[in-house]
Protein backbone atom coordinates (compact mmCIF):
# COMPACT_ATOMS: atom_id res chain seq x y z
CA UNK A 1 0.00 0.00 0.00
CA UNK A 2 1.41 3.31 -0.88
CA UNK A 3 2.34 5.38 2.36
CA UNK A 4 3.95 8.54 1.34
CA UNK A 5 3.58 9.45 -2.65
CA UNK A 6 3.91 13.44 -4.22
CA UNK A 7 2.66 14.72 -7.15
CA UNK A 8 4.35 17.64 -9.30
CA UNK A 9 6.63 18.40 -6.20
CA UNK A 10 8.06 21.68 -6.80
CA UNK A 11 9.68 24.38 -4.69
CA UNK A 12 11.23 28.07 -6.02
CA UNK A 13 13.56 30.41 -4.42
CA UNK A 14 13.15 33.16 -5.91
CA UNK A 15 14.70 32.56 -9.71
CA UNK A 16 16.24 29.13 -8.67
CA UNK A 17 14.03 25.98 -8.87
CA UNK A 18 15.45 24.05 -6.32
CA UNK A 19 13.09 21.11 -6.59
CA UNK A 20 10.88 20.23 -9.82
CA UNK A 21 8.20 18.01 -10.52
CA UNK A 22 9.18 16.19 -7.95
CA UNK A 23 6.70 12.79 -8.15
CA UNK A 24 7.52 9.53 -5.89
CA UNK A 25 5.25 6.70 -4.46
CA UNK A 26 6.56 4.73 -1.27
CA UNK A 27 5.12 1.73 0.03
CA UNK A 28 5.00 0.65 3.70
CA UNK A 29 7.94 -1.07 4.81
CA UNK A 30 10.34 -0.45 1.85
CA UNK A 31 13.29 1.54 2.41
CA UNK A 32 13.99 3.91 -0.28
CA UNK A 33 16.74 6.32 -1.31
CA UNK A 34 17.40 10.02 -2.73
CA UNK A 35 20.37 9.98 -4.03
CA UNK A 36 21.82 13.29 -6.17
CA UNK A 37 25.12 15.57 -5.71
CA UNK A 38 25.14 18.52 -3.78
CA UNK A 39 22.73 20.93 -3.84
CA UNK A 40 20.72 18.67 -6.37
CA UNK A 41 17.38 20.22 -4.38
CA UNK A 42 17.42 17.12 -1.71
CA UNK A 43 17.09 18.41 1.81
CA UNK A 44 14.39 20.53 -0.15
CA UNK A 45 12.40 17.59 -0.54
CA UNK A 46 12.68 16.82 2.84
CA UNK A 47 11.58 20.04 3.98
CA UNK A 48 8.39 20.37 1.67
CA UNK A 49 7.28 16.63 3.04
CA UNK A 50 7.74 17.65 6.83
CA UNK A 51 5.90 20.80 6.30
CA UNK A 52 8.99 22.54 6.68
CA UNK A 53 9.01 24.42 3.20
CA UNK A 54 5.64 25.30 1.38
CA UNK A 55 5.60 23.37 -1.66
CA UNK A 56 4.97 26.29 -4.44
CA UNK A 57 3.24 23.75 -6.43
CA UNK A 58 2.04 20.60 -6.11
CA UNK A 59 0.90 18.07 -3.71
CA UNK A 60 1.52 15.02 -0.89
CA UNK A 61 -0.22 12.45 0.62
CA UNK A 62 0.54 10.46 3.31
CA UNK A 63 -1.48 7.60 4.64
CA UNK A 64 -4.56 8.25 1.91
CA UNK A 65 -4.58 12.16 3.65
CA UNK A 66 -3.67 15.14 1.58
CA UNK A 67 -0.71 16.37 3.75
CA UNK A 68 0.33 19.35 1.67
CA UNK A 69 1.18 23.42 3.34
CA UNK A 70 0.17 21.20 7.12
CA UNK A 71 2.45 22.61 9.46
CA UNK A 72 5.60 20.42 10.57
CA UNK A 73 4.91 19.66 13.91
CA UNK A 74 1.37 18.47 12.47
CA UNK A 75 3.17 16.41 9.99
CA UNK A 76 4.94 14.43 12.62
CA UNK A 77 1.73 13.83 14.91
CA UNK A 78 0.63 11.97 11.28
CA UNK A 79 3.85 9.64 11.57
CA UNK A 80 6.26 11.36 9.69
CA UNK A 81 9.71 11.48 11.63
CA UNK A 82 13.10 13.44 10.47
CA UNK A 83 16.77 13.37 11.28
CA UNK A 84 18.53 16.82 10.17
CA UNK A 85 21.65 16.85 7.46
CA UNK A 86 23.23 18.96 10.38
CA UNK A 87 22.42 17.39 13.39
CA UNK A 88 19.74 19.70 15.24
CA UNK A 89 19.68 17.98 19.18
CA UNK A 90 18.52 19.74 21.92
CA UNK A 91 22.44 20.42 23.26
CA UNK A 92 21.84 21.75 26.29
CA UNK A 93 19.92 18.78 27.16
CA UNK A 94 20.88 15.12 28.35
CA UNK A 95 20.91 12.89 25.94
CA UNK A 96 17.71 10.98 27.97
CA UNK A 97 15.60 14.21 27.82
CA UNK A 98 16.56 15.09 24.31
CA UNK A 99 14.77 11.52 23.50
CA UNK A 100 12.30 11.89 26.62
CA UNK A 101 10.92 15.48 25.00
CA UNK A 102 10.22 13.60 21.36
CA UNK A 103 7.29 11.73 23.27
CA UNK A 104 5.61 15.12 24.53
CA UNK A 105 3.66 15.19 21.40
CA UNK A 106 1.55 11.85 22.86
CA UNK A 107 0.96 13.36 25.97
CA UNK A 108 -2.48 13.44 27.38
CA UNK A 109 -2.44 15.72 30.12
CA UNK A 110 -3.07 19.40 29.89
CA UNK A 111 -0.37 21.49 31.61
CA UNK A 112 -1.90 21.82 35.22
CA UNK A 113 -2.19 17.98 35.10
CA UNK A 114 0.96 17.55 34.67
CA UNK A 115 2.49 19.94 37.06
CA UNK A 116 0.10 18.43 40.03
CA UNK A 117 1.30 15.04 38.68
CA UNK A 118 -1.72 13.18 38.66
CA UNK A 119 -1.48 9.60 38.80
CA UNK A 120 -2.90 9.52 34.65
CA UNK A 121 0.42 12.23 34.44
CA UNK A 122 2.75 9.79 36.05
CA UNK A 123 1.30 6.97 34.27
CA UNK A 124 2.26 8.81 31.39
CA UNK A 125 5.69 9.95 32.15
CA UNK A 126 6.60 6.12 33.53
CA UNK A 127 5.94 5.07 30.30
CA UNK A 128 7.68 7.40 28.47
CA UNK A 129 11.03 7.09 30.62
CA UNK A 130 10.75 3.55 29.93
CA UNK A 131 9.88 3.52 26.15
CA UNK A 132 13.02 5.93 26.09
CA UNK A 133 15.56 3.63 27.61
CA UNK A 134 14.33 1.25 25.46
CA UNK A 135 15.03 3.40 22.46
CA UNK A 136 18.50 4.61 23.98
CA UNK A 137 19.49 0.43 24.49
CA UNK A 138 18.74 0.03 20.76
CA UNK A 139 21.15 2.17 19.71
CA UNK A 140 23.52 1.73 22.60
CA UNK A 141 23.08 5.11 24.19
CA UNK A 142 21.75 3.95 27.50
CA UNK A 143 25.45 4.17 29.36
CA UNK A 144 25.77 7.46 28.53
CA UNK A 145 21.94 9.07 29.20
CA UNK A 146 22.92 11.64 31.58
CA UNK A 147 25.34 13.50 29.94
CA UNK A 148 24.81 16.22 27.87
CA UNK A 149 23.76 16.24 24.50
CA UNK A 150 26.42 17.83 22.86
CA UNK A 151 29.23 16.45 25.12
CA UNK A 152 28.78 13.01 22.64
CA UNK A 153 31.09 11.93 19.95
CA UNK A 154 29.70 12.85 16.63
CA UNK A 155 28.53 9.19 15.47
CA UNK A 156 26.87 8.76 18.91
CA UNK A 157 24.67 12.18 18.25
CA UNK A 158 23.78 10.99 14.69
CA UNK A 159 22.16 7.37 16.81
CA UNK A 160 20.89 10.09 19.49
CA UNK A 161 19.28 11.50 16.34
CA UNK A 162 17.93 8.53 15.49
CA UNK A 163 16.16 7.51 18.68
CA UNK A 164 15.02 11.19 19.15
CA UNK A 165 12.89 10.61 15.77
CA UNK A 166 12.32 7.07 16.81
CA UNK A 167 10.33 8.52 19.82
CA UNK A 168 8.11 10.28 18.03
CA UNK A 169 6.54 6.98 17.27
CA UNK A 170 6.53 7.53 13.49
CA UNK A 171 5.68 5.41 10.23
CA UNK A 172 8.08 7.12 8.13
CA UNK A 173 11.46 7.96 8.90
CA UNK A 174 13.49 10.46 7.14
CA UNK A 175 17.17 10.34 7.00
CA UNK A 176 18.91 13.31 5.76
CA UNK A 177 22.50 12.09 5.34
CA UNK A 178 22.78 9.78 8.26
CA UNK A 179 25.99 8.46 6.68
CA UNK A 180 27.83 11.65 6.73
CA UNK A 181 31.08 12.30 7.86
CA UNK A 182 31.67 8.32 8.58
CA UNK A 183 34.29 5.78 6.86
CA UNK A 184 32.93 3.35 4.89
CA UNK A 185 33.25 0.42 7.76
CA UNK A 186 31.17 3.00 9.64
CA UNK A 187 28.84 3.46 7.01
CA UNK A 188 28.02 -0.32 6.14
CA UNK A 189 27.37 -0.73 9.91
CA UNK A 190 24.75 2.24 10.07
CA UNK A 191 23.04 0.42 7.10
CA UNK A 192 22.32 -2.87 8.52
CA UNK A 193 21.23 -1.28 11.67
CA UNK A 194 18.85 1.09 9.68
CA UNK A 195 17.67 -2.03 7.94
CA UNK A 196 17.11 -3.54 11.58
CA UNK A 197 15.23 -0.63 13.19
CA UNK A 198 12.53 -1.05 9.81
CA UNK A 199 12.32 -4.56 10.89
CA UNK A 200 12.05 -4.13 14.19
CA UNK A 201 9.64 -1.35 14.30
CA UNK A 202 7.50 -1.96 11.06
CA UNK A 203 8.90 1.25 9.62
CA UNK A 204 9.01 2.73 6.35
CA UNK A 205 12.51 4.26 5.64
CA UNK A 206 13.43 7.09 2.68
CA UNK A 207 16.89 8.16 2.80
CA UNK A 208 19.06 10.86 1.46
CA UNK A 209 22.83 9.52 0.46
CA UNK A 210 25.42 11.60 -1.22
CA UNK A 211 27.34 8.63 -2.13
CA UNK A 212 25.50 6.58 -4.44
CA UNK A 213 27.33 3.37 -3.29
CA UNK A 214 26.17 3.15 0.39
CA UNK A 215 22.51 2.95 -0.43
CA UNK A 216 22.84 0.41 -3.20
CA UNK A 217 23.26 -2.53 -0.44
CA UNK A 218 20.32 -1.31 1.41
CA UNK A 219 17.60 0.43 -0.38
CA UNK A 220 15.09 -1.08 -2.16
CA UNK A 221 14.06 1.65 -4.76
CA UNK A 222 16.04 4.41 -5.46
CA UNK A 223 15.10 8.32 -6.98
CA UNK A 224 18.11 10.55 -8.22
CA UNK A 225 18.13 14.08 -8.58
CA UNK A 226 20.08 16.47 -10.25
CA UNK A 227 19.58 19.89 -10.49
CA UNK A 228 15.91 20.00 -8.94
CA UNK A 229 15.14 17.16 -11.85
CA UNK A 230 14.45 13.29 -11.31
CA UNK A 231 17.10 12.03 -13.66
CA UNK A 232 16.29 8.34 -12.79
CA UNK A 233 14.45 6.27 -10.54
CA UNK A 234 14.07 2.55 -9.67
CA UNK A 235 16.32 -0.75 -8.28
CA UNK A 236 19.68 -0.27 -7.39
CA UNK A 237 20.65 -2.39 -10.29
CA UNK A 238 18.91 -0.08 -12.69
CA UNK A 239 20.56 3.30 -11.16
CA UNK A 240 23.85 1.75 -11.13
CA UNK A 241 23.68 1.40 -15.09
CA UNK A 242 21.70 4.64 -15.99
CA UNK A 243 23.75 6.76 -18.11
CA UNK A 244 22.26 9.72 -16.90
CA UNK A 245 23.14 8.67 -13.52
CA UNK A 246 26.86 8.29 -14.04
CA UNK A 247 26.80 11.84 -16.29
CA UNK A 248 25.66 13.30 -12.88
CA UNK A 249 28.02 11.72 -10.41
CA UNK A 250 31.29 11.83 -12.87
CA UNK A 251 31.64 15.43 -12.54
CA UNK A 252 31.41 15.10 -8.25
CA UNK A 253 32.64 11.94 -6.69
CA UNK B 1 16.98 6.97 47.35
CA UNK B 2 13.60 8.92 45.98
CA UNK B 3 12.13 8.92 49.46
CA UNK B 4 15.26 9.89 51.26
CA UNK B 5 15.58 13.15 49.36
CA UNK B 6 11.45 13.81 49.68
CA UNK B 7 12.10 13.52 53.39
CA UNK B 8 15.19 16.07 52.92
CA UNK B 9 12.88 18.41 51.08
CA UNK B 10 10.49 18.60 53.63
CA UNK B 11 12.57 18.72 56.61
CA UNK B 12 14.63 21.89 54.75
CA UNK B 13 10.98 23.22 54.15
CA UNK B 14 9.91 22.87 57.72
CA UNK B 15 13.29 24.44 58.66
CA UNK B 16 13.42 27.55 56.64
CA UNK B 17 10.04 28.68 57.81
CA UNK B 18 11.64 28.14 60.82
CA UNK B 19 14.03 30.49 60.07
CA UNK B 20 11.05 32.61 58.64
CA UNK B 21 9.42 32.86 61.68
CA UNK B 22 12.35 33.83 63.60
CA UNK B 23 13.38 36.47 61.83
CA UNK B 24 10.01 37.99 61.27
CA UNK B 25 10.23 37.91 65.22
CA UNK B 26 13.71 39.26 65.55
CA UNK B 27 13.72 41.63 62.35
CA UNK B 28 13.06 45.71 62.90
CA UNK B 29 10.88 46.83 60.41
CA UNK B 30 13.26 47.55 57.86
CA UNK B 31 14.92 43.92 57.70
CA UNK B 32 11.84 42.90 57.50
CA UNK B 33 11.26 45.06 54.37
CA UNK B 34 14.21 43.92 52.74
CA UNK B 35 13.30 40.14 53.55
CA UNK B 36 9.82 40.62 51.97
CA UNK B 37 11.81 42.25 48.71
CA UNK B 38 13.63 38.99 48.38
CA UNK B 39 10.65 36.98 48.35
CA UNK B 40 8.78 39.09 45.78
CA UNK B 41 11.86 39.31 43.60
CA UNK B 42 12.55 35.36 43.65
CA UNK B 43 8.74 35.79 42.41
CA UNK B 44 9.36 37.84 39.91
CA UNK B 45 12.91 36.15 38.78
CA UNK B 46 11.39 32.88 38.35
CA UNK B 47 8.47 34.63 35.79
CA UNK B 48 11.22 36.13 33.81
CA UNK B 49 13.25 33.32 33.77
CA UNK B 50 10.31 30.64 32.82
CA UNK B 51 9.86 33.66 29.74
CA UNK B 52 13.42 34.50 29.10
CA UNK B 53 15.37 31.55 30.61
CA UNK B 54 13.87 28.35 29.94
CA UNK B 55 11.34 28.98 26.82
CA UNK B 56 14.61 31.35 25.32
CA UNK B 57 11.82 34.44 24.42
CA UNK B 58 13.90 37.61 24.68
CA UNK B 59 10.80 39.65 26.48
CA UNK B 60 11.80 42.83 28.65
CA UNK B 61 7.91 43.72 29.46
CA UNK B 62 7.92 42.54 32.93
CA UNK B 63 7.44 46.28 34.13
CA UNK B 64 4.17 46.46 32.30
CA UNK B 65 2.77 42.85 33.55
CA UNK B 66 3.83 43.95 37.14
CA UNK B 67 2.04 47.30 36.29
CA UNK B 68 -1.02 45.62 35.61
CA UNK B 69 -0.86 43.13 38.31
CA UNK B 70 -0.21 46.17 40.84
CA UNK B 71 -2.56 48.36 39.86
CA UNK B 72 -5.56 45.74 39.78
CA UNK B 73 -4.90 44.64 43.35
CA UNK B 74 -4.91 48.24 44.34
CA UNK B 75 -7.98 48.92 42.88
CA UNK B 76 -9.62 45.59 44.41
CA UNK B 77 -8.49 46.08 47.96
CA UNK B 78 -8.77 50.12 48.42
CA UNK B 79 -11.84 50.72 50.56
CA UNK B 80 -14.41 53.08 49.37
CA UNK B 81 -13.83 56.21 51.48
CA UNK B 82 -9.70 55.68 50.33
CA UNK B 83 -10.80 55.48 46.74
CA UNK B 84 -12.55 59.03 47.00
CA UNK B 85 -9.71 60.57 48.86
CA UNK B 86 -6.99 59.11 46.12
CA UNK B 87 -9.30 59.72 43.10
CA UNK B 88 -10.11 63.60 44.49
CA UNK B 89 -9.15 64.81 41.09
CA UNK B 90 -11.35 63.00 39.05
CA UNK B 91 -13.94 60.45 40.45
CA UNK B 92 -12.87 56.55 39.63
CA UNK B 93 -15.09 54.47 37.45
CA UNK B 94 -18.47 53.86 38.92
CA UNK B 95 -18.35 49.95 38.91
CA UNK B 96 -15.27 50.06 41.00
CA UNK B 97 -16.16 52.26 43.57
CA UNK B 98 -17.49 50.33 45.67
CA UNK B 99 -16.04 47.18 45.82
CA UNK B 100 -13.23 45.78 48.22
CA UNK B 101 -11.98 42.27 48.36
CA UNK B 102 -9.63 40.71 50.69
CA UNK B 103 -6.33 40.59 49.31
CA UNK B 104 -5.87 36.40 48.69
CA UNK B 105 -8.74 37.31 45.69
CA UNK B 106 -7.28 40.23 44.59
CA UNK B 107 -3.64 38.98 44.34
CA UNK B 108 -5.27 35.98 42.34
CA UNK B 109 -7.45 38.47 39.89
CA UNK B 110 -4.21 40.61 39.62
CA UNK B 111 -2.43 37.61 38.69
CA UNK B 112 -5.44 36.75 36.21
CA UNK B 113 -5.32 40.29 34.98
CA UNK B 114 -1.73 40.28 33.94
CA UNK B 115 -2.11 36.62 32.45
CA UNK B 116 -4.77 37.57 30.78
CA UNK B 117 -3.08 40.55 29.01
CA UNK B 118 0.03 38.68 28.32
CA UNK B 119 -2.26 36.02 26.46
CA UNK B 120 -3.35 38.41 24.21
CA UNK B 121 -0.46 40.06 23.32
CA UNK B 122 0.69 36.61 23.20
CA UNK B 123 -0.20 36.00 19.50
CA UNK B 124 0.94 39.31 17.60
CA UNK B 125 4.07 39.64 19.49
CA UNK B 126 5.66 36.03 20.05
CA UNK B 127 5.43 35.68 15.89
CA UNK B 128 8.56 37.57 16.75
CA UNK B 129 12.30 36.70 17.29
CA UNK B 130 14.91 37.74 19.41
CA UNK B 131 15.66 42.10 19.50
CA UNK B 132 12.43 42.24 17.39
CA UNK B 133 10.71 40.38 20.07
CA UNK B 134 12.92 42.01 23.00
CA UNK B 135 11.76 45.49 21.29
CA UNK B 136 8.49 44.54 21.06
CA UNK B 137 7.38 43.53 24.81
CA UNK B 138 9.85 46.82 25.88
CA UNK B 139 6.97 48.95 23.54
CA UNK B 140 4.29 47.45 25.44
CA UNK B 141 5.43 47.80 28.61
CA UNK B 142 5.89 51.28 28.10
CA UNK B 143 2.51 51.44 26.21
CA UNK B 144 0.82 50.29 29.41
CA UNK B 145 2.84 53.00 31.05
CA UNK B 146 1.30 55.80 29.00
CA UNK B 147 -2.24 54.21 29.10
CA UNK B 148 -1.86 54.07 33.03
CA UNK B 149 -0.59 57.38 33.40
CA UNK B 150 -3.31 59.08 31.14
CA UNK B 151 -6.34 56.86 32.49
CA UNK B 152 -7.39 59.38 35.29
CA UNK B 153 -10.57 57.48 36.43
CA UNK B 154 -8.94 54.20 36.52
CA UNK B 155 -5.56 54.63 37.82
CA UNK B 156 -5.56 58.10 38.53
CA UNK B 157 -2.97 59.19 36.56
CA UNK B 158 0.04 60.19 37.37
CA UNK B 159 -1.18 61.04 41.24
CA UNK B 160 -0.24 57.33 41.48
CA UNK B 161 -2.18 55.55 44.69
CA UNK B 162 -1.10 56.03 48.19
CA UNK B 163 -1.80 54.57 51.07
CA UNK B 164 -2.80 50.98 49.76
CA UNK B 165 -3.20 48.42 52.69
CA UNK B 166 0.14 46.62 53.16
CA UNK B 167 -0.77 43.21 53.31
CA UNK B 168 2.77 41.88 52.27
CA UNK B 169 3.76 40.45 55.24
CA UNK B 170 6.70 37.50 55.62
CA UNK B 171 4.07 34.64 54.97
CA UNK B 172 2.67 36.54 51.81
CA UNK B 173 6.02 37.24 50.39
CA UNK B 174 7.34 34.00 50.88
CA UNK B 175 4.10 31.72 50.58
CA UNK B 176 4.54 33.13 47.09
CA UNK B 177 7.69 32.55 46.37
CA UNK B 178 8.28 28.82 48.04
CA UNK B 179 5.13 27.99 46.24
CA UNK B 180 6.55 29.93 42.63
CA UNK B 181 9.51 28.03 43.43
CA UNK B 182 7.80 24.48 43.97
CA UNK B 183 5.66 25.06 40.52
CA UNK B 184 8.45 25.92 38.64
CA UNK B 185 10.27 22.63 39.66
CA UNK B 186 7.25 20.49 38.64
CA UNK B 187 6.52 22.19 35.93
CA UNK B 188 10.58 21.97 34.77
CA UNK B 189 10.84 18.86 35.49
CA UNK B 190 8.20 17.37 33.47
CA UNK B 191 7.12 17.07 30.00
CA UNK B 192 6.08 20.46 29.52
CA UNK B 193 9.38 21.75 31.39
CA UNK B 194 11.27 19.34 28.44
CA UNK B 195 9.18 21.21 25.69
CA UNK B 196 9.93 24.61 26.60
CA UNK B 197 13.65 23.66 27.15
CA UNK B 198 13.42 22.15 23.59
CA UNK B 199 12.08 25.06 21.90
CA UNK B 200 14.86 27.56 23.36
CA UNK B 201 17.47 24.92 22.68
CA UNK B 202 16.14 24.56 18.39
CA UNK B 203 12.92 25.44 17.28
CA UNK B 204 13.25 23.87 13.88
CA UNK B 205 14.29 20.46 15.95
CA UNK B 206 11.81 21.14 18.43
CA UNK B 207 8.87 21.50 15.71
CA UNK B 208 9.99 18.75 14.23
CA UNK B 209 10.02 16.62 17.23
CA UNK B 210 5.88 17.45 17.01
CA UNK B 211 5.91 20.36 19.47
CA UNK B 212 3.47 22.78 18.64
CA UNK B 213 5.83 25.66 18.94
CA UNK B 214 3.16 28.32 19.11
CA UNK B 215 0.81 27.26 21.52
CA UNK B 216 3.75 26.52 23.91
CA UNK B 217 5.64 29.77 23.59
CA UNK B 218 1.87 31.42 24.62
CA UNK B 219 1.33 29.15 27.50
CA UNK B 220 4.98 30.07 29.21
CA UNK B 221 4.67 33.34 28.12
CA UNK B 222 0.67 33.67 29.80
CA UNK B 223 2.23 32.06 32.76
CA UNK B 224 4.69 34.42 33.01
CA UNK B 225 2.80 36.93 32.83
CA UNK B 226 0.60 35.84 35.48
CA UNK B 227 3.51 35.87 37.91
CA UNK B 228 4.79 39.09 36.58
CA UNK B 229 1.41 40.33 37.69
CA UNK B 230 1.29 38.76 41.46
CA UNK B 231 4.57 39.97 42.15
CA UNK B 232 3.59 43.37 41.14
CA UNK B 233 0.54 43.28 43.17
CA UNK B 234 2.87 42.01 46.28
CA UNK B 235 5.27 45.04 45.64
CA UNK B 236 1.86 47.44 45.82
CA UNK B 237 0.78 45.89 49.06
CA UNK B 238 4.56 46.20 50.31
CA UNK B 239 5.52 49.78 49.87
CA UNK B 240 1.65 51.22 49.79
CA UNK B 241 2.36 53.59 47.45
CA UNK B 242 2.15 52.99 43.65
CA UNK B 243 2.84 55.56 40.76
CA UNK B 244 3.14 54.70 36.79
CA UNK B 245 6.56 55.92 37.19
CA UNK B 246 7.98 53.50 39.12
CA UNK B 247 7.40 51.04 36.24
CA UNK B 248 9.54 52.10 34.32
CA UNK B 249 12.40 50.14 32.08
CA UNK B 250 14.75 50.34 35.28
CA UNK B 251 12.44 47.69 36.94
CA UNK B 252 12.52 45.09 34.25
CA UNK B 253 16.25 45.41 33.91
CA UNK B 254 16.83 44.83 37.91
CA UNK B 255 14.89 41.49 36.99
CA UNK B 256 16.73 40.49 34.42
CA UNK B 257 19.88 41.06 36.03
CA UNK B 258 18.64 38.78 38.48
CA UNK B 259 18.02 36.15 35.99
CA UNK B 260 21.38 36.41 33.91
CA UNK B 261 23.40 36.15 37.34
CA UNK B 262 21.56 33.64 38.91
CA UNK B 263 21.81 31.91 35.65
CA UNK B 264 19.54 31.85 32.63
CA UNK B 265 17.46 28.89 32.92
CA UNK B 266 18.52 28.19 36.06
CA UNK B 267 15.31 27.93 39.11
CA UNK B 268 18.56 27.40 42.07
CA UNK B 269 20.04 30.47 40.56
CA UNK B 270 17.71 32.81 40.31
CA UNK B 271 16.45 32.26 44.04
CA UNK B 272 20.17 32.75 44.90
CA UNK B 273 20.82 35.78 42.86
CA UNK B 274 17.32 37.23 43.74
CA UNK B 275 18.38 37.48 47.31
CA UNK B 276 21.82 38.58 46.72
CA UNK B 277 20.87 41.38 44.77
CA UNK B 278 18.11 42.28 46.45
CA UNK B 279 20.61 42.38 49.76
CA UNK B 280 23.57 44.02 48.21
CA UNK B 281 21.23 46.57 46.78
CA UNK B 282 20.30 47.74 50.04
CA UNK B 283 24.35 47.64 51.23
CA UNK B 284 24.94 49.41 48.32
CA UNK B 285 22.89 52.17 49.41
CA UNK B 286 25.18 53.95 51.11
CA UNK B 287 27.37 54.44 48.20
CA UNK B 288 24.07 56.74 47.21
CA UNK B 289 24.52 58.90 50.76
CA UNK B 290 27.27 60.98 52.05
CA UNK B 291 30.16 58.51 53.57
CA UNK B 292 32.25 59.71 56.51
CA UNK B 293 35.12 57.52 56.72
CA UNK B 294 37.05 59.02 59.71
CA UNK B 295 39.73 61.08 58.55
CA UNK B 296 37.79 61.53 54.90
CA UNK B 297 34.05 62.62 54.14
CA UNK B 298 32.82 61.59 50.32
CA UNK B 299 29.98 63.10 49.66
CA UNK B 300 27.34 60.65 48.16
CA UNK B 301 26.43 60.67 44.39
CA UNK B 302 22.86 59.44 43.55
CA UNK B 303 22.92 56.43 41.49
CA UNK B 304 26.75 55.73 42.53
CA UNK B 305 25.03 52.00 43.57
CA UNK B 306 23.54 51.53 40.14
CA UNK B 307 26.89 52.53 38.89
CA UNK B 308 28.94 49.82 41.25
CA UNK B 309 26.19 47.22 40.40
CA UNK B 310 26.26 47.69 36.48
CA UNK B 311 30.26 47.22 36.82
CA UNK B 312 29.29 43.67 38.86
CA UNK B 313 27.21 42.36 36.51
CA UNK B 314 29.53 43.11 33.43
CA UNK B 315 32.41 41.71 35.81
CA UNK B 316 29.52 38.53 35.83
CA UNK B 317 29.20 38.68 32.01
CA UNK B 318 33.00 38.42 31.69
CA UNK B 319 33.64 35.72 33.49
CA UNK B 320 30.89 33.89 34.41
CA UNK B 321 28.98 34.33 31.32
CA UNK B 322 26.61 31.82 32.03
CA UNK B 323 26.05 33.20 35.77
CA UNK B 324 26.46 31.78 39.01
CA UNK B 325 24.74 28.21 38.30
CA UNK B 326 24.41 28.03 34.25
CA UNK B 327 21.22 25.79 33.62
CA UNK B 328 22.33 23.37 36.61
CA UNK B 329 19.76 22.81 39.46
CA UNK B 330 20.97 22.03 42.92
CA UNK B 331 20.17 18.15 44.29
CA UNK B 332 20.21 16.49 46.74
CA UNK B 333 22.58 14.17 45.24
CA UNK B 334 25.52 17.00 45.57
CA UNK B 335 25.30 16.08 49.19
CA UNK B 336 24.65 12.60 49.22
CA UNK B 337 26.84 11.98 46.90
CA UNK B 338 29.57 14.25 48.43
CA UNK B 339 28.85 12.14 51.83
CA UNK B 340 28.97 8.56 49.94
CA UNK B 341 32.56 9.28 47.98
CA UNK B 342 34.16 10.46 51.52
CA UNK B 343 32.84 7.42 53.30
CA UNK B 344 34.18 5.43 50.61
CA UNK B 345 37.90 7.35 50.66
CA UNK B 346 37.49 6.53 54.46
CA UNK B 347 36.71 2.78 54.46
N1 LIG C 1 15.91 28.38 2.27
C1 LIG C 1 16.52 28.49 1.08
N2 LIG C 1 16.58 29.68 0.45
C2 LIG C 1 17.18 29.79 -0.75
N3 LIG C 1 17.75 28.78 -1.40
C3 LIG C 1 17.73 27.56 -0.84
C4 LIG C 1 17.11 27.35 0.43
N4 LIG C 1 17.23 26.04 0.75
C5 LIG C 1 17.89 25.46 -0.25
N5 LIG C 1 18.18 26.36 -1.22
C6 LIG C 1 18.88 26.08 -2.48
O1 LIG C 1 18.21 25.01 -3.10
C7 LIG C 1 19.16 24.14 -3.71
C8 LIG C 1 18.98 22.75 -3.19
O2 LIG C 1 19.44 22.69 -1.87
P1 LIG C 1 19.33 21.39 -0.96
O3 LIG C 1 17.95 20.87 -1.05
O4 LIG C 1 19.83 21.72 0.37
O5 LIG C 1 20.34 20.41 -1.72
P2 LIG C 1 20.91 19.00 -1.26
O6 LIG C 1 20.28 18.62 0.02
O7 LIG C 1 20.54 18.08 -2.39
O8 LIG C 1 22.38 19.14 -1.16
C9 LIG C 1 20.53 24.73 -3.45
O9 LIG C 1 20.93 25.47 -4.59
C10 LIG C 1 20.31 25.62 -2.27
O10 LIG C 1 21.20 26.70 -2.27
MG1 LIG D 1 21.12 18.26 1.81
Amino acid sequence: MSLLRTNNLTKKFGGLTAVSKFAMDIKEMEIVGLIGPNGAGKTTVFNMLTGVYKPTKGSIFFDGRDITGIKSHEVTKLGIARTFQNIRLFKELSVLDNVLVANHLRLKSNILFSVLRTPNYIRQEKHMYEKSMELLKEVGLDDVKDEMASSLPYGKQRRLEIARALATDPKILLLDEPAAGMNPQESFELMEFIHDIRDKFDLTIFMIEHHMQVVMGVCEKIYVLDHGVTIAEGTPKEIQNDEKVIEAYLGVD
Amino acid sequence: MKDKRKILTIISLILFVILLFIMNRTFDSYEIRILNLCGIYVVLGLSLNLINGFTGLFSLGHAGFMAIGAYTSAIFTMSPELKQMNYYLKPIIPIFKNIQLPFLPSLLIAGLMAGLIGFLIAAPVLRLKDDYLAIATLGFSEIIRVVFTNTQSLTNGALGLKGLPKYTNVWWSWGMAIGTVIFMVLLIKGSYGRALMAIREDEIAAEAMGIDLFRHKIISFTIGSFLAGVGGALLAHLLGTIDPLMFRFLLTFNILLIVVLGGIGSITGTVISAVVVTVLMEFLRVLDGTMDLGFIRISGIPGMRMVVFSALLMFVILFYQRGIMGTKEFTWDWILNRKKKYTQIKG
